[in-house]
């Protein structure tokens, strides 16, 4: 159990002569609290496994430290971090019964008799291994070894953080579900350190109570699933996090006011210092944009369809050659072409070269 | 659903039929009709019935005790050189560069004794061995070993067997280096994780999973073995007296030294089944295991 701090963290798989734009994790300082819950949620390729390595030290960082309780770990060897992982395809031991694999990582750390069988019998039994302990590991359903592997991972209850990597990429659907309250019930159980690396934005908002997003090797916002939703930091965040994304229009911004396509929507702070030559654009949420009748006043858009979502319906339109989408309202008869569009002035957010800027109040 | 029957399929084998009759089935019949006949030469053959099979499967006649001795040379040999080769080229697999351009280097040279023609590996080690001129011979005998593997039985078999584990280990290393590239680096870092030591990680992850490979080198090192002629008929011809005489340098004297073929052909048909059985089994065990995965992924 332990605070994990990164300090300009970053890796190259082209080595440390490679220009920065190629690394693959960009110097990164953060810092994991002992005991919470993470979720690393990017797109394929973002480099969240690469960091994921990093910390387990199965990639040795281009530059940068890693400390585990402020102790620097940078050039130790995984098995000498007392690190927990779980990959993305079951890893079992064939010769060994499910009990054995459980046991390994214990055995292998020369903990007593007694105190394995205890805690694999605990272990089993959070996760409903308990029929199996005696079975060839070998036999299992698929969804039952990565059990054994997430138990393997669970077993120590000294290491400094239990490491996942996209672990339910092979698990069926509804077996998806219980597994995910099973690692969140577990959490709570065994009070550990648990980053969990996904690029399933649901995998990650239930998971977590920090979602560390990042984008193309940065990590662009580490936040609360609220602080995400509601605060993007980056045009990526607001984007990749919702469904539907963030609305994100080209606008010119001056003081309280956005202009898009000369018709002027009224800003909740105030810009007047915005960075000369950045690409401006403001982001707002589909939640928090109405379609109404178009009337002189609303920003008019065009509509190319209706998606019900069960719970709500959201219009896909065009606001001049930027596709947009917006609540409809229940109830709302929606015309045939044309609509207006009515901003919660409170949630609409700019952006300078895609990052967040704070108005002043 | 019925399947569509159509007869002109069987002219689509036809080829293959022919070329098995003639490569395969007519020698073999010419064989099993030797075995049961007897001959004074001038053509002339006569009804034996089993009596060359008796002969052969009873230890107390002349043929029976020179078949079941070099039966048991063939075995012993093959159990050596199993017990040698497989544990050496898993060791060798082991040690081998995993990338870089060493795997390139380490295949050339693994290589090379897999690309020698059999006699000419018999021809290098009968004259590396010669006390008189060859390099090891020469070496051994100045360093006060009384070596020579034509007049001693130990150093013959000695011979014999470092030629064999020269000139198949590579083959086992191989398959192996093979099977070892297969496993997903997930398993390594797995056992890191766990913290496994290195003894840990070729018990519980290498080991298992070359299995397979494993009972394929194995079988085609007991078969190669057990068929062993060239190379110690090159290097030892058969001696000292019938110490490395195996059961195909016997039949060679039986068949065309001595021109019984009555025994020759009894023999050949018994030496094949043994062959084939052993094959056989091992088939089974391959094919078993490979079913007990299947019926694996499918409940996955």
């Amino acid at each position: 159990m332990a605070r994990i701090d990164l300090v300009d963290l970053a890796h190259s798989y082209g080595g440390p002569a490679a220009p920065e734009d190629s690394f693959a994790l960009k110097p990164v300082s953060m810092t994991w609290r002992q005991g919470g819950a993470y979720a690393l949620l990017g797109p394929s390729g973002c480099g969240k496994t690469t960091l994921l390595n990093l910390i387990s030290g199965i990639v040795a960082p281009t530059t940068g430290k890693i400390l585990f309780d402020g102790v620097d770990v940078t050039s130790l060897t995984t098995r000498e971090r007392n690190i927990a992982q779980v990959f993305q395809f079951p890893v079992i031991y064939d010769t060994m019964t499910v009990g054995q694999n459980l046991a390994f990582p214990l055995k292998n750390r020369g903990v007593p008799r007694a105190q394995i069988d205890a805690r694999v019998a605990e272990i089993a039994g959070l996760l409903d291994l308990e029929p199996y302990l005696r079975r060839k590991a070998t036999r299992l359903t698929a969804d039952a070894k990565q059990k054994i592997s997430l138990g393997r991972g669970l077993v120590r209850s000294d290491v400094a953080a239990v490491l996942f990597d996209e672990p339910l990429t092979v698990i069926d659907p509804h077996l998806k579900w219980e597994l995910r309250s099973k690692l969140k019930a577990l959490h709570r159980a065994l009070d550990l350190t648990m980053i969990y690396v996904t690029h399933d934005q649901t995998e990650a908002l239930t998971f977590a109570e920090t979602v560390v997003v990042m984008h193309d090797g940065r990590v662009v916002q580490a936040g609360t699933p609220e602080e995400l939703f509601d605060k993007p930091m980056h045009t990526f965040v607001g984007y990749f996090i919702g469904s539907p994304g963030m609305n994100i229009m080209p606008a010119e911004v001056k003081g309280r006011e956005a202009r898009i396509n000369g018709h002027v929507i009224a800003l909740n702070r105030s810009y007047d210092s915005l960075p000369v030559g950045a690409k401006i654009e403001i982001g707002v949420r589909p939640e928090f944009v109405n379609v109404a009748m178009p009337a002189p006043g609303l920003l008019s858009a065009q509509i190319d369809r209706i998606d019900d979502l069960g719970r709500a319906r959201f219009a896909r339109l065009r606001v001049g050659d930027v596709k947009f989408a917006a609540r409809v309202p229940v109830g709302f008869a929606v015309p045939a072409d044309q609509v207006g569009l009515i901003f919660d002035t409170s949630h609409v957010h700019v952006y300078a070269d895609s990052h967040l800027v704070e108005g002043a109040p | 659903m019925d399947k569509t029957v159509n007869q002109k399929a069987w002219l689509l084998v036809l080829p293959v039929f022919l070329i098995v009759a003639f490569s395969a089935i007519l020698p073999l019949m010419t064989v099993v009709n030797y075995s049961v006949q007897d001959t004074f030469g001038n053509n002339q053959f006569f009804w034996n019935g089993l009596g060359w099979f008796k002969e052969l499967l009873d230890p107390s006649t002349d043929l029976g005790s020179r078949f079941f001795a070099s039966l048991w040379r063939n075995l012993l040999f093959s159990g050596i050189i199993l017990a040698i080769e497989v544990p050496l080229g898993i060791v060798v697999a082991l040690s081998m560069p995993r990338q870089g351009w060493g795997v390139a280097a380490c295949l050339v040279i693994l290589a090379l004794p897999l690309l020698i023609p059999w006699n000419v590996v018999g021809t290098i080690w009968q004259i590396f061995g010669r006390p008189d001129i060859g390099l090891l011979g020469y070496v051994l005998n100045h360093m006060g070993f009384d070596y020579n593997y034509v007049s001693n039985d130990f150093d013959a078999w000695a011979t014999v067997v470092v030629m064999d584990v020269w000139h198949w280990t590579s083959l086992v290393t191989l398959l192996c280096y093979a099977g070892l590239k297969s496993i997903p680096d997930a398993y390594y870092q797995a056992a890191q994780i766990d913290g496994a030591s290195r003894w840990a990680v070729f018990k519980a992850i290498q080991l298992p999973k070359l299995h397979r490979v494993l009972l394929i080198a194995v079988l085609l090192r007991f078969m190669d073995s057990f068929m062993i002629y060239t190379e110690p008929f090159v290097v030892t011809g058969g001696g000292p007296g019938n110490s490395t005489t195996f059961i195909s340098i016997e039949l060679v004297k039986i068949a065309l030294g001595q021109f019984d073929l009555g025994k020759a052909a009894a023999l050949s048909l018994v030496y094949n089944l043994i062959i084939i059985i052993v094959c056989w089994v091992f088939y089974t065990v391959m094919t078993n295991a490979g079913a007990d995965r299947q019926a694996n992924k499918g409940v996955a």
